[in-house]
């Protein structure tokens, strides 16, 4: 099939590229833009490895084609803290001990910097609601929620 | 218990920053220059004759480099055949006599197929998007055969064979007996028999498996980058299959995103992926997809257990017969293991002097089962536990009350139970306190207060379920510490992680038997090409076996380093102290020789260096172990049932567990966790479901309900650490622990919130359908009334 | 796991949409949120030859509220504004709740309100809820459009009274009246996934004190929205709110899957019934 031509910010950077209209989202990120913190788990939508920030919401980037990321703001683990410091979530995920092999770490990341961007002061159902689009086999998840209220109480401080 | 040194402090894991970055280098992070992508058709059907396969169409699809069938594929490499599952150690043979027959399993399938999922023929492609377009091409014929799924259907005089030229399914049997049963149970206050079913769940790490293999137009050699548990034990399999000599492959586990068992089986992938790459000169991936890895990655658990346990009027166990039929899927590529693990460990922590126990091992038309997190010891588990409830409800006792009173006691440690382990050693429990987890457990899950709560409509009920967990299994693991010109320290295991923190907790371990600090340390794990010997982070052994080689290796620089500093400082080495990675003569702490200055002295260029000394400041250890050491847990869930709509909410989960010297808690604590989850996940929602003609049902994540973070329930966990006599350290594995309790648990506290209603629980997952059936079946009984609005 | 390939348009008029989606010689698909279509062509149980992408359709993201009171949601309008939109959450409550119950924030975000009704997975909660508050279905095809309600359009698992070449434009929810109780109740396996079985519920109550008006639709239990009739109309003569689910539990028909039997989605819809009438006639009542 012929390929499309697209545009797109990534991590706050212009990017363009010519895809093939199929090529899954998740595929051009670490594919073809070689960023491959963005983990994929199931391919179809329900373990949340592969969840982006698009256009400010928390999105599957293994149930869009890369063609509808044209003209979008598309953000990956990558991004949230390009230098330096850790951002709050992660720094978070470390001290609460809420990763064992990390695999599925960036896509918890992601569904949670949104949440708490677009709503610092969440109740713990809506965290929970959040957290459970993204599935983790390691930890059990106890301390992923102790790290979803530890990151929620230092950004709402900031904010 | 306290810290001592470095060993017992809750220091932040090192491995972090990068994962959280999305700087983790995982297999598919792994793209060699020219890489091509496999792909894999797989069998439709669960049992039928392959008469043809035709590549013809799909070799011309575009972007398709090869295609390989069967036959190609036994040309080129294979079967798949592991002769250490083949191995029965010798006192093992005079215990219990077993029948073990261990089938190789061929590659890509050439005359047959045998379960849903088997892979019958490969396509290499520029893309995996190719390559799933030319499978589409691929036309195989297959002439249906008749279909076995259930294990027990399979021992039936009549049912279909898997091997044609057995003359039945059994793969594995043996029987075990001590004491006088058959006189217990005669003289018997109170028996109570059931048959008990652990369903199939399996690991489903969210890495799925995966393979990168490239040969170096330099020199030909193979690397090979596996999501892997176990790469020295591929890299040896690998260089039989495909006639390498070990030096010239190397295996790489990178960051691998979760194991469980799972992926410390080898697949047919892991050595086709390998051989299309020798044979196309390019480097070749293959990443497991979802379905796939539902399909044709090892499952786990599937038992039936009918279980009779006999006892006085005291509640005194007399005895306990079990005949179990283990359903070992389509090959039994790893022999005893598994359900030799469900033998020994069927007595757990109880005292138990009449035993009588038959194991049938049915080779069945389904995915193959293999070791998944406690491996064969849930499922023995489930129904030895199960029964104890049964036990106390006909003896009227409290079932914790008749569990503490059945438990091998501290004074009585060391204590061996009549039983030989899978190593060929008399199986004698190191150490422990069952009585004392117990009451921890009791303690911690806190019942009374919630128990209170309980109510016609949503019932309230608690359950436990106490195990033992034989760890640290051999043959052996390797270790190898040197002392950089510079002062760091670099540490190389055998092993592999996927999670659990090695880089963290063998760096405490290393820093401390070494005298250095902790931030010094380099923990490397996970590839042939650093340490030539290795077997891999298997059955709860890592931190046992390479923490101990580590301790061997790094007691053997420290004193080396020693002499050799002595004679810098020309005094006696008797006199010197190591400490923060530099020497002091003793009394005179101002004073500081470097360990990085120790090695730095060794190097070639310093014409002052010790004649006969060799270059480097290292040390190698193989550590072999006498015997596994037993850890051991008890676990305590209070449950409430709505009765109308059968949904099981998980109140307070509790924790009292035995792992020896705790290396790190916090880590220690989060292998409990996740642990108990998975557990949790079998007792409540994963089930894998084949139907009659052997197809999977639950193909997808939509029907393979793993739980997530709202399922997640109150956690309690407290340590009752008993150190191992058995090793240096003091150590017990801990990483299955978590696993095997749940499923045991949770089925008894929903038969006690349900007790009043005449409920048994036979089987899991207790999802809202199946507990609604159980509550009509028992109130159809007429064991009990309930009044609800549909029924 | 990869789709097949397919052709893509993301035209940025509704005409060429329509155009496009009028092609009968080769099998085109709308792509709106692709939260349903995505995962089937990533198994390759959907393998359109054509997408059309909705994206570029200023028209369909818009969700209006009109001066009779009507609530009008475009093809394009995500799950998440049910959640977010004061208007949504103000006036049709129920609407609100039952969206609360459809997978997770990562799901909503992206799914459209419409995606999800023209898919019809009679398990999801939209399609009843549709039902429930008497929705209007606008329905358009190059040649123009026609509306049906809710309750005709939906007609067996995964099957809707669009012909080929229409389109589900938009979804028109009359207003809700402002005395109704109201409740959604669901039982699932996990939050999140889809419902074993689920109900919306709206309650009246009359000068008088009882039930004057009652409305229950089940997700679930039937190849389609199921609405219970008999249940409806017994509670407005009077009877129990547990009656009213026993009768619930006679009607219904469902089939059964590996996550719930068929007796229990029976058993469970009475008395799913009866909790959620219970508590809509409390919010009715102000109790």
């Amino acid at each position: 099939m012929a390929e499309v031509d697209i545009r797109l910010t990534l991590n706050g950077e212009e990017r363009s590229a010519s895809v093939e209209p199929r090529l899954l989202l998740s595929d051009f990120i670490r594919h073809h833009m070689r960023l491959t913190g963005t983990h994929v788990g199931c391919e179809h939508g329900v373990c949340g490895a592969c969840t982006v920030i698009v256009d400010g919401e928390p999105q599957r980037s293994c149930l869009m084609f890369a063609v509808q990321a044209d003209g979008a703001s598309v953000e990956t683990i990558e991004g949230v803290a390009p230098n330096g410091e850790l951002g709050p979530v992660q720094q978070a995920f470390h001290e609460a001990h809420g990763m064992q092999c990390g695999f599925c770490t960036p896509g918890f990341v992601m569904s949670l910097t949104a949440l708490l961007r677009n709503s610092p002061d969440a109740d713990d159902d809506e965290l929970l609601d959040s957290l459970s689009g993204n599935l983790c086999r390691c930890t059990g998840y106890v301390n992923i929620i102790e790290a979803a209220r530890l990151a929620r109480e230092r950004m709402n401080g900031a904010a | 218990m306290p810290p001592d040194g470095l060993i017992g402090q809750a220091l932040p894991r090192v491995e972090d920053e990068r994962l959280l970055r999305g700087a983790g280098r995982y297999v598919d992070d792994i793209h060699p220059e020219g890489c091509l992508e496999a792909a894999f058709l797989r069998s439709p059907f669960a049992h039928a004759r392959v008469t043809n396969v035709d590549l013809s169409e799909a070799v011309r699809a575009p972007g398709v480099v090869a295609a390989f069938d069967g036959a190609q594929a036994a040309a080129l490499a294979g079967p798949l055949v592991f002769d250490m599952a083949r191995i029965v150690p010798e006192p093992v043979r005079r215990s219990v006599d077993p029948l073990v027959r261990v089938q190789p399993m061929p590659s890509l399938a050439t005359d047959r197929v045998t379960f849903v999922g088997q892979p019958v023929a490969m396509v290499v492609a520029e893309s995996r998007y190719l390559a799933e377009d030319a499978l589409q091409l691929i036309d195989v014929e297959y002439e249906d055969l008749p279909v076995v799924v259930d294990p027990e259907r399979a021992l039936e005089p009549d049912a279909p064979l898997l091997e044609p030229e057995w003359e039945d399914n059994v793969a594995i049997a043996f029987n075990f007996r001590k004491g006088d049963p058959d006189a217990a149970f005669a003289a018997a206050h109170a028996t109570v028999e059931e048959r008990f079913r652990s369903h199939r769940y399996m690991a489903a790490p969210i890495e799925t498996r995966g393979v990168v293999a490239a040969v170096d137009p330099f020199d030909g050699r193979l690397t090979v980058w596996a999501s892997s548990q176990t790469p020295h034990l591929l890299r040896d399999f690998l260089a039989g299959a495909l006639g390498y000599a070990p030096d010239r492959l190397r295996v790489v586990a990178p960051d691998v995103g979760g194991g469980f068992g799972m992926k410390g089986s080898i697949y047919p992938e892991d050595l086709l992926v390998p051989m299309a790459a020798r044979e196309l000169g390019r480097p070749v991936k293959w990443i497991e997809d979802r379905a796939e890895d539902l399909a044709s990655s090892t499952h786990g658990r599937e038992q039936v257990h009918r279980i009779a346990l006999a006892a006085d009027a005291d509640g005194r166990i007399l005895a306990l017969r079990d005949d179990i039929v283990h359903n070992a899927g389509a090959f039994t590529t790893l022999g005893l293991v598994v359900p030799y693990n469900s033998l020994t460990h069927l007595l757990g922590p109880y005292d138990i002097e009449a035993v009588d126990v038959r194991m049938r091992v049915a080779l069945t038309n389904t995915g193959v089962t293999a070791p998944f997190r406690g491996a064969g010891r849930p499922e023995t588990v489930f129904a030895v536990e199960r029964a104890m409830d049964r036990l106390a409800r006909e003896l009227g006792m409290d079932p914790a009350e008749l569990r503490e009173r059945n438990m091998v006691r501290p004074e009585q440690m060391p204590y061996a139970t009549g039983l030989v382990y899978r190593d060929g050693a008399d199986q004698v429990y190191d150490s422990g306190d069952y009585p004392g987890l117990l009451r921890k457990a009791r303690e911690l899950v806190d019942a009374e207060e919630l128990l209170a709560q309980s109510s016609e409509e949503r019932r309230i009920g608690v359950g436990y379920a106490a195990y033992t967990e034989g760890t640290g299994v051999g043959p052996f693991e390797s270790a190898r510490v040197s002392v950089e010109p510079g002062g760091k320290v670099i540490v190389r295991y055998g092993g592999a992680s996927q999670g659990q923190g090695h880089r963290t907790t063998l760096a405490q371990i290393a820093a401390d038997a070494l005298g250095v600090r902790f931030e010094d340390v380099e923990v490397r794990g996970g590839d042939s090409g650093e340490l030539a010997q290795g077997f891999g982070t298997i059955a709860s052994r890592t931190l046992v076996l390479a923490g101990n080689a580590i301790v061997e290796a790094a007691t053997e620089v420290r004193e080396r380093a020693k002499r050799i500093a002595a004679e810098m400082l020309e005094i006696s080495p008797d006199d010197l102290e190591l400490a923060e990675g530099a020497f002091s003569p003793k009394g005179s702490p101002g004073t500081k020789l470097p360990l990085g200055d120790v090695a730095g002295f060794l190097s070639p260029f310093n014409p002052a260096r010790p004649k006969g000394e060799s270059a480097d400041l290292a040390a190698g250890s193989i550590y072999r172990p006498s015997t596994v050491t037993y850890a051991a847990g008890v676990h305590a869930v209070v449950v409430a049932v709505d009765v109308a709509t059968g949904m099981v909410e998980l109140l307070r989960y509790a924790v009292a567990h035995d792992c020896g010297r705790v290396v790190n808690p916090t880590i220690a604590d989060g292998q409990i966790a996740g642990g108990v989850m998975q557990g949790i996940g079998g007792a409540l929602y994963e089930e894998l479901v084949y139907d009659d003609a052997g197809q999977l049902v639950t193909g997808s994540f939509l029907d393979y309900l793993l739980p997530t973070a709202s399922e997640a329930p109150e956690l309690r966990l407290a340590h009752l650490d008993v150190p191992s006599p058995l090793n240096p350290l003091g150590v017990k594995g801990l990483g299955e622990g978590g696993a095997i309790g749940p499923p045991a648990a949770i089925a008894n506290a929903v038969e006690d919130a349900l007790h009043e209603l005449g409920v048994v629980v036979r089987e899991g997952p207790l999802g809202p359908s199946r507990v609604r059936e159980l509550i009509r079946e028992a109130v159809k009984a007429g064991h009990g009334k309930v009044n609800t609005v549909g029924s | 796991m990869k789709p097949a390939p397919f052709a893509y348009h993301a035209p940025d008029q509704l005409d060429e949409v329509l155009a496009l989606l009028g092609d009968q010689d080769h099998e085109v698909r709308l792509l709106a949120g692709g939260q349903s279509l995505v995962p089937m062509m990533n198994f390759r149980l959907a393998a359109p030859e054509v997408l059309v992408d909705l994206r570029r359709v200023e028209s369909l993201r818009q969700l209006r509220h009109s001066g009779d009171g009507t609530l009008a949601i475009g093809a394009g309008v995500r799950q998440s504004a049910l959640l977010r939109e004061p208007v949504v959450t103000d006036g049709w409550p129920l609407l609100s709740e039952g969206a609360r119950h459809i997978g997770h924030p990562q799901v909503r975000s992206r799914g459209t309100v419409c995606g999800s009704l023209a898919h019809h997975d009679p398990t999801a909660e939209l399609p009843a809820l549709a039902v429930a508050l008497d929705a209007r279905m606008v329905l358009a095809s190059a040649s123009g459009t026609r509306e049906r309600s809710a309750d005709e359009f939906f007609v067996s698992y995964y099957t809707v009274a669009l012909e080929p070449g229409e389109m589900l434009l938009e979804v028109r929810f009359p207003r809700c009246p402002a005395a109704a109780g109201w409740s959604f109740k669901e039982v699932a396996r996990r939050r999140g996934d889809f419902a074993l079985v689920g109900v919306a519920a709206l309650v009246e109550a009359g000068d008088d004190g009882t039930v004057s008006r009652a409305r229950l639709v089940f997700c679930g239990v039937a190849e389609r929205p199921f609405r219970a009739l008999d249940a409806e109309q017994a509670v407005v003569s009077g009877a129990s709110f547990e009656e009213a689910g026993r009768l619930v539990s006679e009607a219904v028909r469902p089939m059964g899957s590996i996550h719930a039997s068929a007796e229990y989605r029976r058993e469970c819809a009475g008395e799913l019934a009866a909790r959620a009438l219970s508590e809509a006639w409390e919010r009715a009542t102000g109790g």
